[in-house]
């Protein structure tokens, strides 16, 4: 358990930078956001048949976006990755695609200030495990894994549940989901 | 409301990816304003995401440094901003249908057997409608080519496959031939998308074919 001055102990690289640009405006952690995401997003990009200048684009507004949103991550709502993912992919569907993906009503409640620091290390040590498992599955499953959340998936392929994600991974999922069904329920209001 | 017909895994994870198209993604994002369980399940699929994204071998450019430093350029007076939500709901419609609307009351045309609709958005890749059924009444028995989903916003519907309320989705996969019938009592009102074509199988439905414009 971390201790009262060590607040961030315990927590993964990618979530300290972003808490540190989300409470200090730390411009060096934000520059190390852009190292590690920068290439996994123009990954990310290419899996989607995504070229040229439009690339740069949307890494670049996606992660000015992260900078002006910091404020808004909840370690204890989501993981940095999972956060970043979504800011990109919306950028990736407003750039490329010309479109506006639409978007559930936001929740009632604020989050808390300071969350429960037991909730963010559970969320983290699920990442940690999801994560290993991941990798450690053969080459072609993998493969499927990443199609289905990389949005490479055809609409037939989703409507045939085709990529579904299997043994190891799904277990891994449905624990964060507990995970996150219990921060969402906590702090709903009566 | 008491959910019971919630969205499959596979829906939730799709939507999550940015891969449905918009007919069904607005489909997706009214039930998960109206569902705590799919909004804790697309938490988890993003979740999953995230991972994905941080174990995906990173692809380097020499053009790096030169996007990273024009990048830090711009993040003084760049104003914070606030998270993406749709508009406030209206009534028993959820912020995503109240953007569809463009903010308005629904415009209801004349279907025939008292069923209204408004098309909310059709394009090549599907379409979104709100539907307004008469209580009691029957929808004209159809199949698909392809995947129906509708979420009942007030009153209810049965088919052979179940009975929906307020807040519940329907899926109705490739080859399911129903017929859908309004609960007694109120309208059932129901947003409904679909990726291609319905088939009606009674006569004088096809008659309503061009009319209902799917
Ligand atoms: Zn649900």
């Amino acid at each position: 358990m971390p201790s009262g001055d060590e607040p961030h102990a315990g927590l993964d690289e990618q979530t300290r930078w972003l808490l540190a640009v989300r409470d200090r405006r730390d411009r060096q952690a934000f520059a190390r956001l852009f190292d590690f995401y920068g290439p996994r997003l123009r990954a990310m990009l290419a899996r989607l048949g995504c070229t040229g200048a439009a690339v740069d684009d949307v890494i670049q507004d996606a992660l000015l976006r992260v900078w002006q949103k910091a404020g808004q991550f909840d370690p204890a709502q989501a993981s940095a990755s999972a956060w970043i993912f979504r800011i990109a992919r919306n950028r990736y569907i407003d750039i490329v695609r010309r479109d506006t993906r639409p978007m559930p009503d936001a929740l009632a409640v604020e989050p808390p200030p300071e969350p429960d620091p037991g909730e963010v290390l559970a969320l983290q040590a699920e990442g940690a495990r999801l994560r290993a498992a991941l990798a450690e599955l053969p080459k072609e499953q993998r493969r499927m894994v990443e199609m289905a959340y990389l949005g490479e998936l055809s609409h037939r392929e989703i409507a045939e549940e085709t990529g579904l994600p299997l043994g190891t991974v799904k277990s891994r999922i449905r624990l964060a989901l507990e995970r996150l069904r219990y921060h969402l329920k906590e702090h709903k209001p009566p | 409301m008491t959910i019971r017909h919630h969205l499959p895994a596979r829906l939730i994870r799709a939507y999550a990816a940015g891969s449905l198209p918009k007919s069904f993604a607005t489909v997706v994002a009214a039930h998960i304003s109206l569902c705590d369980e799919c909004r804790a399940q697309l938490a988890a699929e993003e979740f999953a995401a995230g991972a994905v994204l941080d174990s995906l071998p990173p692809l380097y450019e020499p053009g790096d440094e030169r996007l990273r430093e024009a990048l830090l350029a711009r993040l003084d007076g760049a104003p914070h901003l606030p998270d993406e939500a749709p508009p406030a709901p209206m009534g028993i419609f959820p912020g995503p249908v109240v953007q569809a609307l463009g903010g308005r009351p629904p415009r209801w045309r004349r279907l025939g057997g008292g069923i209204r609709q408004e098309i909310l958005a059709r394009d090549a890749r599907g379409s979104v409608r709100l539907l307004h059924i008469p209580p009691g009444t029957a929808v004209p028995e159809h199949s698909h080519s392809g995947l129906e989903l509708t979420l009942v916003l007030a009153g209810s519907f049965g088919d052979a496959t179940g009975h929906y309320g307020a807040g519940d989705v329907e899926v109705a996969d490739e080859g399911l031939a129903h017929a859908p019938v309004a609960g007694p009592g109120a309208p059932c009102i129901c947003l409904a998308a679909t990726d291609a074509p319905l088939r009606f199988r009674p006569l004088i439905p096809r008659l309503l074919q061009p009319l209902m414009r799917i």
